[in-house]
């Protein structure tokens, strides 16, 4: 808008007076013109420079028989998509990592928003639950990681010998496919559930109250008011929560990596805990094949886009 | 707040594609402020040289030494690999481990021959013959210079081999480790006896130990994958396999923390051992197990090694011929022995193997024995160097590790076998 009135202005000095424009002009003209651009440069600059162009790239790599340190690399079209979809080990890897993210995701988010109206009631020492459920969060992953692994131990964990007191087990968590699930998705909810809360509890706060007045006149008890009244108000919550943790959840990586007690990429001695993240490192940092590694990002880039997208669609569907 | 996780989604899926260009930029100058030429040399661990540069910063006025030093292994090869793909960013010496040394002979074109540009008193004879082979291309090229190794004994529980009514003295157990097949007999025997308590700790370090003894391997001399038609590999396969399905495996995958907790609780009797491994013991078995173990100078079949690293000069660096003088200073015996005193790190140099401070070396963990001159003893009885394919270390650690692990974790040999040919077929593609 600015910057059409400045060039009408313009063209009237032009027409009468035939002279350049003051110096002091132009400056704002270019001013009204570029300054707007510099001050979303530093976002669109930096999206570019780690976003968009590794994005980019990384599909062009995938075309390529690309080795990391070859002289010349071959271009071989779709040849890496092609070998991926045969791939037995991609789609034993995508199964675990379904696997893992349901078995995380549903309990950590149904067992958040419980967590939530819980700490939204009435407590004492209120501001201390509250930081308390955030506590696993502060934690170093990689430190929580090594003492879950530990826990987990086949032979001299901890949660094998209470198993065994109890008659259970006791599980091969390392070898057990479903166990060593279990296990990792244990890790996942042990840090993420209380940070969830507490976004969820966020959102609980901000419920009107009067609606639950309103409710409570008409006669409503505590669970219908929970279903009808808190579950609907924290829709646009509960969409963001799913959706990180979906994306979360596909990305699985740290706690499958580390929860291999000789510290290997394989996810096991059989891939039974190999992630789709997983495989990708192996295959670019291990067998330093960047070129079908890079097929394998762009894969899992839509499948999240993909599964995002449709909880988006079913959250905004089911909670009404 | 979900863009900006999408981004990080994005970052990461990239990030190979990154790693290719985003990595280092080569130092442009290579001179000091006052003249000096500056070399930098990268390693990993300790490698006990840190006098050593002192030493030749004074012999040398004219060189300025930068250490680079990582404390692991594994990311020092992996900035390795990535910078060698990079073309830039390499140190002028790069340690290369034993353990990654094929993967590099695949791409020794990076790296200088040091018989053309190395100093001409250190020739391959410096170095105990399967050393300096190892390192050695077909086409005769020395790419490193070794510097150390770890010869393997056998290191066993005294106390629980008296308990199995086996022999415990040092003199008279080496009947018992003459070859493999005395090796697994006597595991039989200690089975029936020792309530429990295994063999050994895991299958996948007897068939490693086993399997580099081979004069072939995995590939053959023309890079072709052997493992289905090389009889000794199923051999091995089978004997191994029919130990653990006997008990006597522990089944503890080496380096993990239940592994660990083995050496403390006495989970298992024998442990393949380089030089190196004392340490670990001592460590992990801790003061409450001193006097347990022991360690001899015998090894089934022979001889073997595991450990032990080469100090290699890459093409990129401008000062290759100074840093080859260096290197070839650092892995002189007189050198080694030094590094040997300060690190423990075990030389490689025929000469050092005879210096009187690493014979009359002793360790107290196990028993004040002569630890120096009995692996000195062992290295001299590893017969030839094993040629390794390109992906021969991915076969060993990714493939038949896991392989052997699934066949402890109850699938059956065959199947395990199996599968430890597909992958292999895999990953040799």
């Amino acid at each position: 808008m600015t910057a059409l009135l400045t060039k009408e202005v313009e063209r009237e000095r032009a027409g009468t007076a035939r002279s350049r424009p003051p110096r002091r002009h132009r400056w704002s003209k270019l001013d009204s013109k570029v300054s707007p651009y510099l001050f979303v440069a530093p976002f669109f600059v930096l999206f570019g420079a780690v976003g968009v162009f590794p994005l980019l790239y990384t599909a062009y790599v995938s075309l390529f028989d690309w080795e990391l340190g070859a002289d010349d690399p071959k271009f071989i079209g779709v040849e890496n998509y092609r070998t991926l979809v045969a791939d037995g080990q991609f789609w034993n890897a995508l199964i675990n990592t379904v696997s893992i993210f349901l078995l995380s995701s549903v309990p950590q988010v149904i067992i958040a928003v419980v967590l939530a109206a819980l700490l939204a009631g009435n407590l004492r020492a209120r501001t201390v639950w509250r930081m308390g459920v955030l506590l696993p969060y502060v934690a170093s992953l990689v430190a929580l990681t090594i003492i879950f692994g530990n826990l987990f131990g086949t032979q001299y964990g901890l949660v094998n010998a209470v198993l065994t007191t109890f008659g259970i087990g006791p599980i091969d968590w390392q070898a057990d496919t479903f166990g060593s699930h279990v296990a990792i998705a244990s890790m996942v909810n042990w840090r993420w559930t209380g940070y969830n809360a507490l976004i969820v509890l966020a959102a609980m706060l901000a419920i009107p109250r009067d609606l639950y007045e309103a409710a409570r006149v008409d006669g409503a008890g505590a669970v219908r008011q929970f279903f009808s009244i808190t579950l609907p108000m924290l829709k646009p919550t509960l969409i963001f929560v799913i959706v990180t943790s979906t994306i979360g959840g596909l990305q699985i990586f740290t706690e499958p990596k580390m929860f291999d007690p000789a510290g290997g990429n394989g996810g096991g001695s059989q891939h039974q805990f190999q992630t789709v993240v997983l495989y990708l490192y192996q295959t670019a940092f291990q067998q330093l094949d960047l070129g079908y590694a890079s097929a394998l990002a762009w894969t899992l880039f839509l499948i999240i886009i993909g599964v995002a997208g449709f909880n988006f669609w079913l959250t905004r569907k089911a909670v009404r | 707040m979900p863009p900006r996780r999408f981004i990080s989604v994005l970052a990461c899926a990239a990030m190979s594609a990154a790693t290719v260009t985003a990595c280092g930029s080569g130092s442009a100058t290579n001179q000091t402020a006052d003249g000096k030429t500056e070399l930098t040399v990268a390693t990993f661990n300790e490698f006990g040289y840190e006098d050593l540069f002192k030493e030749y910063e004074a012999a040398h006025p004219d060189v300025k030494i930068t250490q680079r030093k990582s404390g692991q292994a594994a990311p020092h090869h992996e900035n390795l690999f990535t910078k060698l793909g990079a073309g830039s960013g390499l140190a002028d010496v790069e340690a290369i481990e034993e353990g990654y040394l094929s993967q590099v002979m695949s791409k020794a074109g990076q790296f200088n021959d040091l018989k053309e540009i190395g100093p001409k008193d250190a020739t391959s004879d410096r170095w105990l013959k399967w050393k300096a082979d190892a390192a050695t291309t077909k086409d005769g090229k020395l790419i490193g210079y070794g510097t150390d190794i770890g010869p393997l004994a056998m290191c066993y529980r005294k106390d629980l081999f008296e308990k199995a009514g086996l022999p415990s003295d040092p003199e008279a157990v080496k009947a018992l480790f003459a070859t493999w097949d005395s090796y697994f007999a006597a595991g039989d025997q200690f089975i029936a006896k020792s309530g429990g308590v295994a063999w050994f700790d895991s299958s996948a370090q007897i068939f490693n130990a086993m399997h580099n003894q081979h004069e072939v391997g995995y590939f053959d001399k023309s890079d072709k994958l052997v493992v289905e038609s090389n009889p000794a590999i199923k051999a091995d396969w089978d004997a191994v396999t029919k130990a653990v399905a006997k008990g006597q495996s522990a089944k503890l995958a080496a380096w993990s923390n239940e592994w660990n907790t083995g050496f403390k609780l006495g989970s298992f009797a024998t442990k393949t051992c380089p030089s190196w491994m004392l340490g670990v013991i001592e460590t992990q078995a801790g003061p409450e197990n001193k006097g347990k173990w022991a360690v001899t100078d015998a090894f089934p079949n022979g001889g073997g090694n595991w450990g032990g690293s080469y100090l290699t000069v890459p093409k990129q660096s401008k000062n290759a011929k100074k840093a080859a003088e260096l290197a070839a200073w650092l892995t002189a015996p007189e050198q080694q022995i030094k590094a040997f005193q300060a690190k423990g790190t075990f030389p490689s140099q025929v000469k050092a193997l005879e210096a009187p401070a690493l014979l009359e070396k002793t360790n107290a963990y196990f028993g004040d024995i002569k630890a120096g001159a009995l692996f000195a003893a062992q290295a001299k009885k590893v017969a030839a160097a094993q040629y390794k394919g390109p992906k021969d270390g991915q076969i060993q650690d990714n493939v038949f590790s896991p392989a052997l692990q699934s066949q402890e974790q109850g699938k059956s040999a065959d199947e395990a076998w199996k599968t430890a040919v597909a992958e292999a077929q895999k990953a040799a593609k």
